[in-house]
Formats: structure tokens, C-alpha cells, sequence
């Protein structure tokens, strides 16, 4: 549609294009963060049913073993992130919302940062279904955001058969670096753990995808990755939601997953960067998932950077650690476009947080600005990358027609990318209301005859 | 205080008043050159219209009990636009009925901005058409040596009386007419650069053009509707005028009347426009084929309003078939199949 894309990297159709914001932390490597006194360690940090404790208050914990394990297929196990004594197992708010449970664990001072090691797994050896246990020992799950267990991904129907594993690295989230610092910093564990998956999966190749505002990762990679012969890595445009892995398989492969269905029906896996630089570090040593890299950024911190975080340590250590001007009034875990707003400074970092941005009362753009009726301007049809119409759906959900929403205007294919709400002239808050709509359309009773 | 608020969290910076102040902006060329074309009474007739339609507003705003909707400017657009579809020597009381009906009816009887069915310029402008047939019809040529001195006297017409001065020297029919009733051809650098009668707004076509290309360069509008309009009239007429070049050309159908006008400042009015892809390609298409019809063959010489007030009306429809494909539609019949 636009001339000027025939000369860029490719990418998908609508969308938008936003400010990246990633200047304050790129250049920032990666640091590792102190235990707090006390983490908190919800049992439910991932999608699906919540892990059971299987330790007691009292008990003393060391860091790597495990504290809770997976309550079935639909789950994955909790290790301690930190040496110390379980002080007990409480309700506690998360960022969603609900109170969950959580193990309380008091930190031993100045306890050592090395986990409990175990006996290294040559992943070789292993056959596919070990293998897929091996992953979910390691309490993986999708640590771009999703929080989706990992094994459960790689699980893919025998009907089914895998060609390509795709690296997800387009991080096109604004502010966000951590996948950024991952890729510079942990080339050669990413690259290991991409051969491991491939294998894993039977895919005969993989490709990492790149937005283009990250060409250093994009040539760190390629300078590692002669040893790899069917790992390829590719350039796309910068331009979002190009993170969101169907629009990614559709750039890489130019392969449409169908509506309401998954990649593995088009023969591919997608894993963020993340989780699988994780995979390759963890899988070998047996270890499990205790610590993740957190982009700290926003105009409310002094020290942006990146910071591997414990996981259970809460947001008022953190914030304490990286210069914290106090008067912050709007936190978001996740990033700008799709994460989400916490309201109490006890809330722990979990597995699928990949940022923690922090904004001060100057900074807070245009809360008080006047929402004004759809005027039909189509700016919003023209950047649905999943190419549905939230004006008429903005339209039946303002008159609760949440039927027709759903069965001819497609309200189930939208994931919320924010792209309506961002270019909305009349600042309707269209995710707000496909939410709402969607909730009640889930609560209803299914009337099947 | 920490504030809890949903995702997004970052917000693009056009706003529905931006977009509505550069609308302004993009007609105050137009209006600067009617009022050289045509002097004083053009400049007094947009401001009574535009006066008429916001004290209209303000009005069913009081009556009504609604906050105050003036600082969305849209009220303003409407009076200018309806203004720029006036002949020169219009009434200035008629213009004012105009510009109320066009926001009583055209506007706040549907539920104010954002609601209505059909263009509401147009409509006040439909509804002085039937209202006034002569009044509408009488052209006056620009460039008139007294025109910063002197109003065009059927300008100052008494209300409620017949306007003076309809039919003698001061009339000079349009383009169209003189090319639909009397077989004459302005030639097209006249309809181009604008020395043609005509209403107040429509004569330079290259100016409208102009204006219309800053409002989609700089993203405040839509792209589709007028290049479909243009597109569709100059395919259409052009059939028309290879079978028998006795039917005027397609430049001289681009050109002439207020189809320039209509194609870039009133089909594009989003609000009683489509918003799918495909839907905003077959409206325009509507549009001009309607327009070419109305004037080749229809009793008027100008279709342009009508075609507009039509395709408004037919949205609803053109919408039902032009839903866009969604991302892995076509897939699923295909994985469909395959189980």
C-alpha cells in the first residue's frame, strides 16, 4: 500500500507505527539484582491451573528446588528463587487483580546466589516425550508476556507435523529491551537453545525474526551463527504488533494460521526469545525457571536499565533499587500497548513480566481527554492487523449487542493489541470495551440445542 | 496515588478537534477565492450560513439539555460547506434557513456528530434546492468590477418576498447548464483555474484539488472516496464519450459543477461514509455513476448532491457486503477440509 515499503524489511499489512522509546535502557546491560527480605511467590504465575505448594511454613527452602509442582498437564512447577525459610502461604494481590496464593519466603542475609545444581541431562539422549517433561520441570512458560506453559506449546497433536520453529525476537512492545539485551548478551546459549527445540520438534529449520530498530542483535547473531546450518535469522520491519506470532509466521512464511487456531496447524512453533534463551541454559543443568531479565524504564526511575530479578521479589524493592522518585502514579508491568496496571507496590514480579514501567504525574498522557462519538474515520479499521472493524464494534458495544459482536463482526479473533484504542481520534477506549464484551460473552451460558 | 487504567497506556496524538480544525483550514483557501470571485455578498453569504448553523447547534444543544458539542467545530464545517454550495447572489435569509435545517435535520434530530445518515450540508442544501428552485438557480458570473462595493441585490432579498434581479443582466448559467440546455463548452482551463459561474465554493477544480490533497497528505483524511470518485467519473464518462464524443469529455465532467467539491469535501464527511476498504470503493463508484447518470440523462444539469445523498442512504447496504476478510479466514476452510 505504501510506496515507501517496497525498499524496507518486510512486514504485515495495518498496524501501526510507534514511538520505540527504547533508547534509556538498549545500551543498558544486564544486572543482576539482590534477593529481597521477602519474596513472594505466587502459585499461580502462568496460564492455566495453579501449581501446588509442596512445601510448609517453617521450612527451609535453598534456592533451584522446587516449592510447588504442576498440578497436572495445563501446569508447571515453582522453584525458590532465593535460599531461606518459608514464613507462610498466604492469599496475596496480584497484578490482575484477584488475590492468588502465595509462598512468603524470608531470604537468609546475604544468601549465595547459586542454585542448587543436579545432575546435568544430556538432552540428546532424550526421547520426545522425556524431553517435554524436561521442559515442564523447569516451570517454563512464555516469558515474552503470555505466561502460557511452554511444554504445553511444544505439544503438539500427532496429526500434526512441524517444519520451522520460529525465534521471536521483534520485541515491538515500546520501551522494552530485555529481549534486545538478550540477544547481545546470551547469543550463544539462544542459538543452543533453538538447535535443542528444532530438534525437539523434528523442524527441519528455524528462523529468528528481528525488528529492524535492533540491527546489532540481528548481526551478533549472524556472527554466531555459522555453527547452525538451518538456523537462519531475518531482518522485518519495525512496526507493530509484529511480536504477535501469527503476523510473524505471515512475514516469515507467508503462512495465514487460521482464525481460532493455532501455529502448529500450519506446521510451526513460535517461541519468544526469552523463553528459549532460558531452555538453553536450564534444560542442560536440570535446573528450574528462578530468576528473569525485567526492563525497568519510564520517566518516574533515575536508573533505567535491565535487571535480572528473582522472581517473587516485589515491585517496591525493585523500584527502590533503580532510583525511585516516589511520586509515581501510573505502573505498568508488561509493556506500554499491552500490559497491564498494578495498584499496590506489593505486588511481586512473576514469570511473564518483562518490564516494569514507571511514570510520574507530568508524564501521564491525556487521562482527562474528552471521549468524543465514532465519527466512522476508519483509522481504526485501517490499523486492525487482525483486519476486523472495532468502529461497528465499538458501535454494538456502546448498545450491548455483544451477539452480533461475536458471530459477524469477529470479536473473538481480537487479542488486544491496542492498535484501535491508539489511533482512536475520539479517544473511545475500544480494548476497554471488546474486553467487557468478551468477558460476558464467556460468562453467558452456551445455549446449545 | 497509584491510577489504575487499561491497556493501551500510550495514545497516538490526532484528535478529533485537530482533524476538524485542519478541515477548517483547507476550506479557507476555497473561501478566499469565492470571495475574490465574487466579493462581499459571498463573504457575507458564508457567514450568515456558518452563523445560522452554529447558533442552530447551540440551540438544540440548550433545548436539549446537551453539553456544549460547538468545540468539535464540526458545526462550522458544515455551515462553510453548505455555504461553498450556494449560488453567489443567494438569498442571505435563505442561506440562514439552510444552514438550520442543515444542522436541525441534518444533525441533532439523528443524535448529533457522529450520527447522522446523511451529509448535513447537503441536506439543508436538498432542502433549499425544493424549497427555493429559483433562487438556486440564479448564477451571477465572477469578477464583476463592483464586487467588493456591491452586494449582488438578490443577495439582500427581504425575506419571505420573491428576490429581485433573478433573470437579466446578472445571471449567468454554469458550465453544466450551458453545456446540458444551450450545447456550449467552457473551455477546461476555465474550469480548472476557476473563472466560470457557479456556486460559491465549486469553480476552481485545481484549487479544491489542492486543498483536498493537503487534508490526505497530512493524514487528516481519507485517501479512497475521492481518488474512487475521480477514478469512477473519468472511467465512466470516458466510455460514454469514446461511443459518441457528442457527450462531454471526461475532464469536462471532473471539472465542471461541483463534483470536485463534492468528491473531496463532502463524500469524505466520514461520518455518512463507510469505513471498510472495499465499502469506501464501491461508495465512491456510486457516487460518480449516479452523478453521471443524473447529468447526462436527468432533468438537472448537477447530480453531484443527489448521487452524495444517495450513496449516504445506501451505506448501510454497501457496508453489509464490504465487511473486510479477516487475518486466517481463508485458512480455515482450507484446515477445514484437510480434517
Amino acid at each position: 500500500m505504501n510506496i515507501l515499503n517496497l525498499f524496507k524489511n518486510k512486514t504485515f499489512s495495518h498496524g501501526i507505527h510507534l514511538p520505540d522509546k527504547k533508547e534509556h535502557t538498549r545500551e543498558q546491560s544486564i544486572r543482576r539484582l539482590h534477593f529481597a527480605p521477602e519474596l513472594i511467590v505466587p502459585l499461580s504465575q502462568h496460564f492455566g491451573a495453579p501449581a501446588k505448594a509442596v512445601v510448609s511454613p517453617g521450612q527451609e527452602v535453598v534456592r533451584g528446588q522446587v516449592i510447588a509442582e504442576a498440578d497436572g498437564f495445563m501446569s508447571v512447577p515453582i522453584h525458590a528463587p532465593a535460599s531461606g525459610v518459608v514464613k507462610e502461604i498466604e492469599l496475596y494481590p496480584t497484578a490482575k487483580g484477584p488475590k492468588t496464593e502465595a509462598i512468603i519466603i524470608k531470604t537468609w542475609p546475604g544468601a549465595s546466589q547459586r542454585a542448587a545444581s543436579f545432575e546435568p541431562v544430556n538432552i540428546a539422549s532424550l526421547s520426545h516425550e522425556q524431553l517435554i517433561q524436561a521442559v515442564q520441570d523447569t516451570g517454563m512458560v512464555g516469558l515474552g508476556g503470555a505466561g502460557f506453559p511452554t511444554h504445553v506449546k511444544l505439544s503438539v497433536p500427532p496429526e500434526y507435523s512441524i517444519d520451522t520453529l520460529v525465534v521471536n525476537g521483534c520485541e515491538c512492545e515500546p520501551y522494552l529491551t530485555t529481549d534486545h539485551r538478550l540477544m547481545l548478551e546470551k547469543t550463544a546459549e539462544l542459538l543452543q537453545g533453538t538447535s535443542m527445540l528444532m530438534n525437539a520438534l523434528g523442524a527441519k529449520q528455524a528462523i529468528i525474526g528481528i525488528e529492524d530498530n535492533k540491527m546489532d542483535a540481528f548481526n551478533a547473531i549472524k556472527s554466531h551463527i555459522s555453527g547452525f546450518e538451518h538456523i537462519q535469522v531475518k531482518a522485518v520491519q519495525t512496526h507493530y504488533p509484529q511480536g504477535s506470532e501469527k503476523l510473524l509466521i505471515k512475514v516469515l512464511l507467508g503462512r495465514e494460521v487460521p482464525s481460532g487456531g493455532f501455529p502448529y496447524q500450519v506446521g510451526v512453533v513460535v517461541q519468544n526469545i526469552a523463553t528459549i534463551t532460558q531452555l538453553g541454559e536450564l534444560l542442560p543443568s536440570n535446573q528450574g525457571l528462578i530468576e528473569r531479565v525485567v526492563t525497568v524504564t519510564g520517566t518516574g526511575v533515575n536508573k533505567p536499565g535491565n535487571y535480572l530479578v528473582p522472581l517473587g521479589t516485589p515491585i517496591r524493592f525493585l523500584l527502590d533499587h533503580v532510583g525511585f522518585s516516589g511520586n509515581a502514579n501510573h505502573l505498568i508491568l508488561g509493556g506500554p500497548m499491552m500490559g497491564s496496571t498494578v495498584a499496590s507496590l506489593d505486588v511481586p514480579i512473576t514469570k511473564p513480566v518483562s518490564g516494569l514501567l514507571v511514570f510520574n504525574e507530568q508524564s501521564v498522557e491525556k487521562v482527562t481527554d474528552e471521549i468524543y462519538p465514532c465519527i466512522k474515520c476508519a483509522r481504526c479499521v485501517d490499523a486492525c492487523p487482525m483486519h476486523l472493524n472495532p468502529s461497528i464494534l465499538g458501535q454494538l458495544a456502546s448498545k450491548r449487542q455483544y451477539e452480533p459482536m461475536m458471530e459477524t463482526f469477529n470479536l473473538m479473533d481480537c487479542f488486544e493489541c491496542g492498535c484501535c484504542s491508539y489511533v482512536c481520534p475520539s479517544n473511545i477506549p475500544l480494548v476497554q470495551y471488546f474486553r467487557i464484551a468478551k468477558s460476558v460473552l464467556r460468562e453467558q451460558p452456551r445455549e446449545e440445542a | 496515588m497509584i491510577e489504575l487504567r487499561t491497556s493501551p497506556h500510550m495514545k497516538g496524538a490526532l484528535s478529533l478537534p485537530q482533524i476538524m480544525r485542519h478541515v477548517i483550514y483547507a476550506l479557507l483557501p476555497i473561501c478566499v477565492f469565492s470571495i475574490y470571485q465574487f466579493g462581499i455578498s459571498a463573504l457575507v453569504l458564508m457567514t450568515v450560513v456558518t452563523l445560522s448553523c452554529v447558533l442552530t447547534e447551540a440551540l438544540f444543544n440548550y433545548l436539549s439539555n446537551k453539553k456544549n458539542s460547538l468545540n468539535d467545530y464540526t458545526a462550522i464545517i458544515t455551515g462553510i460547506l453548505l455555504a461553498l454550495t450556494l449560488p453567489p447572489g443567494f438569498p442571505l435569509w435563505m442561506g440562514a434557513v439552510a444552514g438550520f435545517v442543515a444542522i436541525s435535520m441534518g444533525k441533532t434530530l439523528f443524535g448529533g456528530m457522529g450520527f447522522n445518515l446523511f451529509n448535513p450540508a447537503l441536506l439543508g442544501r436538498a432542502f433549499v434546492q425544493a424549497a427555493f428552485p429559483v433562487a438556486i438557480t440564479s448564477w451571477t458570473p465572477g469578477g464583476m468590477a463592483d464586487r467588493f462595493t456591491q452586494f449582488i441585490p438578490s443577495s439582500l432579498t427581504i425575506p419571505f418576498t420573491a428576490p429581485t434581479n433573478t433573470v437579466d443582466s446578472f445571471s449567468g448559467a454554469t458550465p453544466l447548464a450551458l453545456q446540458k440546455f444551450e450545447a456550449t463548452t467552457t473551455p477546461n482551463s476555465d474550469l480548472i483555474l476557476g473563472f466560470s459561474s457557479g456556486s460559491l465554493g465549486e469553480t476552481s477544480s485545481l484549487l479544491i484539488l489542492l486543498c483536498g490533497a493537503y487534508l490526505i497528505i497530512r493524514g487528516f483524511m481519507g485517501w479512497r472516496i475521492p481518488l474512487s470518485i475521480i477514478v469512477s467519473t473519468i472511467l465512466i464518462s470516458g466510455i460514454f464519450y469514446l461511443m459518441d464524443n457528442t457527450y462531454p469529455s471526461p475532464l469536462f465532467m471532473l471539472t465542471s459543477g461541483g463534483l470536485m467539491l463534492g468528491a473531496l469535501f463532502m463524500a469524505t464527511d466520514p461520518v455518512s461514509a463507510p469505513v471498510t476498504p472495499m465499502g469506501m470503493w464501491l461508495f465512491g463508484f456510486l457516487i460518480a455513476a449516479m452523478t453521471i447518470v443524473i447529468r447526462l440523462f436527468g432533468g438537472l444539469p448537477e447530480g453531484i448532491m443527489y448521487a452524495i445523498l444517495f450513496a449516504n442512504a445506501s451505506v448501510p447496504l454497501i457496508e453489509a457486503i464490504a465487511q473486510p476478510r479477516k487475518f486466517g479466514q481463508v485458512a480455515t476452510k482450507k484446515s477445514g477440509e484437510n480434517k
